[in-house]
């Protein structure tokens, strides 16, 4: 099963500068669990105590995550992941 | 409408139905043109109000400086009214906003001081800080933080949009210091508990993000997961399409934040529509387009030449 995961900047270190990487998992935990086995030192940047860090935001085909179930949130073939530092953003 | 001074004509903005945006007879998509403001966006709200509270709490007196980080229209909306009530005002502004914001808040008399364009507003919202710490007596209302920026939503902008859209289903605004959704998300809610208070998060390319560290992120410490019913993430190539839709088939003319929200908007909208449910969704006209003419995007012969126009650019 294949899910597409765009990563930001900061974690290409992990992927060897690659934007985005493939993986496959049916929950998000399991999906940042098969990434670590190829990426190893990923999932401690975004998991912390089983749940999301703080300043770490996942989008599913580009909805929040925290808003679906969180890191257990269902992952099917052909989703797109996108993970990105937590920002102040918006037209402040 | 006829007001006391310039100042006190601050809200009461129109609400517009887009008849070709909108899915069906049954859906509707509603525009609250919050461009219609004194200086031209919605955060004359905000600013205003948090001027006013301090104020009233003696925080701000006569002579006073007033420091706030800003990628552009609190700034600006600040400026206007420090001027207008005598206090010198600094803004700590990223360096990769468009040369428009600048020139409007140094028409207003505000000094600006530069932060790097790596980070973005986190950034900005840093240098605020420590310059807050290097002059204490300097006020830094701090929209990030200052409850007073949700406040003027709740008190203005949410019971506007119920009174003219008591059927209203979804409410949809841009996430940026999270005062709008927050201030009318909150009452919203009160007045219709079933209401679907929806975010659209602006996704900047990588040369925005490029250097921001992981375990040094901002969340702003107005924002409240619980009062949203999901949170979008929208990038350029999404929001310079539909900024662009929204000047074609509505006649709209929008900065690229709006954009991002009316994405989000027909999101919600047709998901409605495939479920067989009416509804009524209102979302927020932050600005006008004015700010962003110099980016090129209204007028780039395809939505791929616009959005290669915004690269590296703050566009919310």
């Amino acid at each position: 099963m294949a899910i597409e995961v765009r990563i930001p900047t900061i974690l290409r270190t992990y992927t060897d500068g690659a934007k985005a990487v493939e993986g496959s998992g049916d929950t998000l935990a399991a999906l940042f669990t098969d990434l670590e086995s190829r990426h190893a030192g990923i999932q401690a940047r975004l998991v912390e105590e089983g749940q999301l860090r703080r300043f770490v935001n996942v989008y599913l085909n580009d909805e929040d995550v925290r808003f679906l179930d969180g890191i257990t949130t269902k992952l099917t073939d052909g989703d797109s992941i996108t993970i990105l530092p937590a920002v102040a953003g918006g037209m402040a | 409408m006829r007001y006391d001074s310039p100042l006190a004509a601050v809200g009461n903005t129109p609400l517009v139905r887009l008849p070709r945006l909108s899915p069906s007879d049954d859906v509707r998509i509603w525009a609250k043109l919050e461009d219609r403001n004194p200086t031209g966006s919605i955060k004359d709200r905000p600013a205003l109000h948090m001027i006013e509270q301090a104020e009233k709490d003696g925080r701000l007196t006569p002579g006073c400086t007033i420091l706030e980080p800003t990628s552009g229209n609190t700034g600006i909306s600040l400026a206007m009214a420090a001027k207008l009530k005598g206090y010198r005002i600094v803004c700590v502004m990223p360096e990769n906003t468009s040369s428009e914001r600048r020139e409007l808040l140094a028409m207003w008399g505000a000094e600006i001081i530069s932060s790097p364009a790596a980070g973005g507003s986190n950034t900005a919202v840093r240098v605020a800080k420590e310059l807050s710490a290097e002059h204490p007596d300097w006020v830094m209302l701090y929209q990030y933080g200052n409850p007073d920026n949700a406040g003027a939503h709740y008190a203005t902008t949410g019971p506007e949009i119920l009174s003219d859209l008591p059927s209203i289903t979804h409410f949809v605004a841009g996430l940026g210091t999270t005062g709008t959704l927050m201030g009318v998300g909150r009452y919203l809610r009160e007045h219709k508990p079933d209401v679907k208070i929806v975010a659209a998060e602006p996704r900047y390319d990588d040369l925005v993000y490029g250097l921001r560290n992981l375990d040094e992120g901002f969340v702003p410490e107005l924002y409240d997961e619980a009062v949203l019913t999901t949170r979008f993430s929208v990038g350029s190539q999404d929001a310079v399409t539909r900024t662009r839709e929204l000047l074609q088939q509505e006649g709209i003319f929008a900065g690229v934040s709006t954009g991002a929200a009316l994405h989000a908007a027909i999101g919600v909208a047709r998901k409605a529509q495939a479920a067989g449910e009416s509804a009524d969704v209102a979302f927020v006209v932050a600005d006008g387009g004015w700010k962003y003419l110099s980016t090129g995007i209204y007028t780039a012969p395809s939505t791929d030449a616009a959005v290669e126009a915004l690269h590296g650019q703050l566009w919310a």
